[in-house]
């Protein structure tokens, strides 16, 4: 591998971004407050979508900030707002199911990790990939997937309806 | 388009100058221009009374006068407050940080953009849901009943709203064949209505529909008379500002108007042919072929089309009384979002039909 082959300044910035995101995903489990959580779990989003920019994935970043950042978070910090969200430090935040937490976060970790070593091996990505456009993006879901497209909206809808039906009283 | 200086043709560094001042103009001017002539002096006339005369001409120079003000002011952090002051200084920021975000993708010109963003129009409309975080935390970190109630009703407003404003959009998107935003203002201004190109084919004629939804919305995600819920000055004293003073309050009041003009500016991309005036008048066919001077018309075309626009979103708000709470959500969920779902089912149609 010749050294012009390195992506420098996107390995840099994918260092410093994979940092903050850590750094917020840490955040998120140890913070004394809700709310600070919901914020530190945006930056973790945001960063994940600036490592999609990163890998040209225009699309994919703009949805992630759209659907995560723009609805997700939004009802995330809407619905502790509305419930509860006191100002200042929070306590017994952690129960006690949090030990059995670990050895399953450990256990889906290193089935990702199985999983991927075993689908790609030796793989690697070419070093020009190709800009993938929205449309190549959109010709894709509409065409070879739009089953799985059409169940997935289904769901959707069903959840939807199940939960205007869940909250309505008559 | 030869001999123009392309920007691309710069170093690295300059041409990151060059767009940070072009974001800050492209983002403060309008605004600026909003206060003084619609807010100032519109709002005057409307009232029957002159408005600001003495600072500068016609009390031209008021809002630099206000901004010396509001930077003067002490930075308070209510007491109740104090544990979040980190969050709740932080809060006006991202607020405007979505405008400055939202300013990124407006093409100027030909060659006068900032970024030639594939997905444009779906990336303005991701980034504007942003500002929503910074009035729900705004809200959440004045310590306060009637500002987390404020902040409350906004992001309902605003996720409320967003919708009928995406799906007015696909519209345009349908009949473009793109997102992109420059090339949007190409297919307005190359295209020709029954074989004559006198005016090109501006959106607002074939998606009407779309346009005063997308206006409707705009209005809304402002939170502008009618849709000013959650501000209701005379029941939730102002909200998510109502702890906010000095230069953050500042920073609310520039982002409100900053969005007013930004939004305008993409409303009039997506339905009044943008910076461009049909291409026919002087003979060009592509992009390519635009002369060199629309690189300074541009912008003044686009700055006329968004005044035009931002007067009408003004004109509403000065003159129309509050909606109620569940008024303002129905109208969104069971009014606008049918509509707007029927605008794409017929829009798709015809686009097939043609």
């Amino acid at each position: 591998m010749l050294a012009s082959d390195v992506l420098v300044a996107q390995n840099v910035g994918f260092a410093i971004i994979a940092a903050i995101m850590v750094i917020g995903a840490l955040r998120v489990v140890t913070t004394k407050n809700v709310v600070h959580a919901a914020l530190w779990l945006v930056v973790v989003l945001a960063g994940a979508a600036a490592q999609y920019i990163l890998l040209a994935a225009e699309f994919l970043a703009v949805t992630q900030v759209m659907v995560y950042i723009g609805a997700v978070m939004v009802l995330f910090l809407f619905g502790t707002m509305l419930t509860r969200a006191q100002i200042g430090a929070e306590k017994d935040l952690n129960n006690k199911n949090a030990i059995i937490g670990l050895p399953i976060a450990v256990l889906l970790l290193a089935t990702m990790l199985i999983a991927l070593n075993d689908g790609f091996k030796a793989e690697k990505l070419p070093a020009d990939s190709p800009l993938v456009t929205t449309q190549q993006v959109s010709d894709q879901i509409f065409g070879i997937y739009l089953l799985p497209f059409w169940a997935l909206s289904f769901v959707l809808l069903a959840a939807a309806i199940g939960a205007i039906v869940l909250a309505r009283r008559d | 388009m030869n001999a123009v200086l392309l920007a691309s043709d710069l170093p690295y560094w300059l041409q990151s100058i060059f767009r940070v001042v072009g974001g800050l103009v492209a983002v403060l001017l309008p605004a600026g221009t909003v206060v003084y002539l619609f807010l100032f002096k519109m709002l005057s006339f409307m009232q029957s009374r002159l408005g600001p005369m003495e600072a500068g001409p016609y009390g031209s120079f008021q809002l630099f006068a206000e901004v010396g003000k509001w930077l003067q002011k002490e930075d308070i952090v209510p007491a109740n407050a104090q544990p979040e002051a980190r969050i709740f200084k932080m809060a006006p920021l991202i607020v405007l940080a979505s405008t400055f975000l939202l300013v990124v993708v407006v093409p100027f010109g030909p060659d006068a953009l900032f970024t030639d963003f594939e997905t444009g129009i779906f990336y303005a409309l991701a980034v504007s849901s942003i500002s929503v975080l910074g009035i729900l935390i705004a809200g959440w970190a004045s310590a306060n009943k009637y500002s987390l109630l404020g902040g409350l009703r906004a992001a309902g407003q605003l996720v409320a709203y967003e919708l009928p404003m995406v799906l007015a959009v696909v519209g345009v998107v349908i009949q473009a064949g793109t997102m992109n935003l420059q090339q949007i203002v190409v297919a307005q201004n190359t295209g020709s209505m029954f074989g004559w190109d006198g005016i090109g084919n501006p959106y607002v004629l074939t998606q009407f529909v779309a346009f005063i939804i997308f206006m409707i919305s705009v209005q809304a995600e402002l939170s502008q008379t009618p849709f000013d819920m959650p501000i209701a000055e005379s029941e939730l004293v102002s909200g998510y500002m109502t702890e906010y003073s000095g230069f953050r309050f500042l920073i609310f009041f520039i982002g409100e108007f900053a969005t007013a003009g930004v939004f305008a500016m993409i409303a009039s991309i997506l339905f009044l042919g943008g910076w461009g005036v049909p291409f026919a008048w002087f003979g060009w066919t592509t992009i390519d072929s635009v002369d060199n001077w629309m690189n300074f018309a541009g912008p003044l075309i686009l700055f006329a089309k968004m005044m035009a626009l931002v007067f009408f979103i003004m004109w509403i708000r000065f003159s129309s009384p509050r909606l109620r709470e569940d008024q303002l959500q129905r109208f969104a969920w069971k009014v606008l979002i049918p509509i707007s779902l029927v605008n794409i089912m017929l829009t798709a149609v015809l686009k097939v039909a043609f």
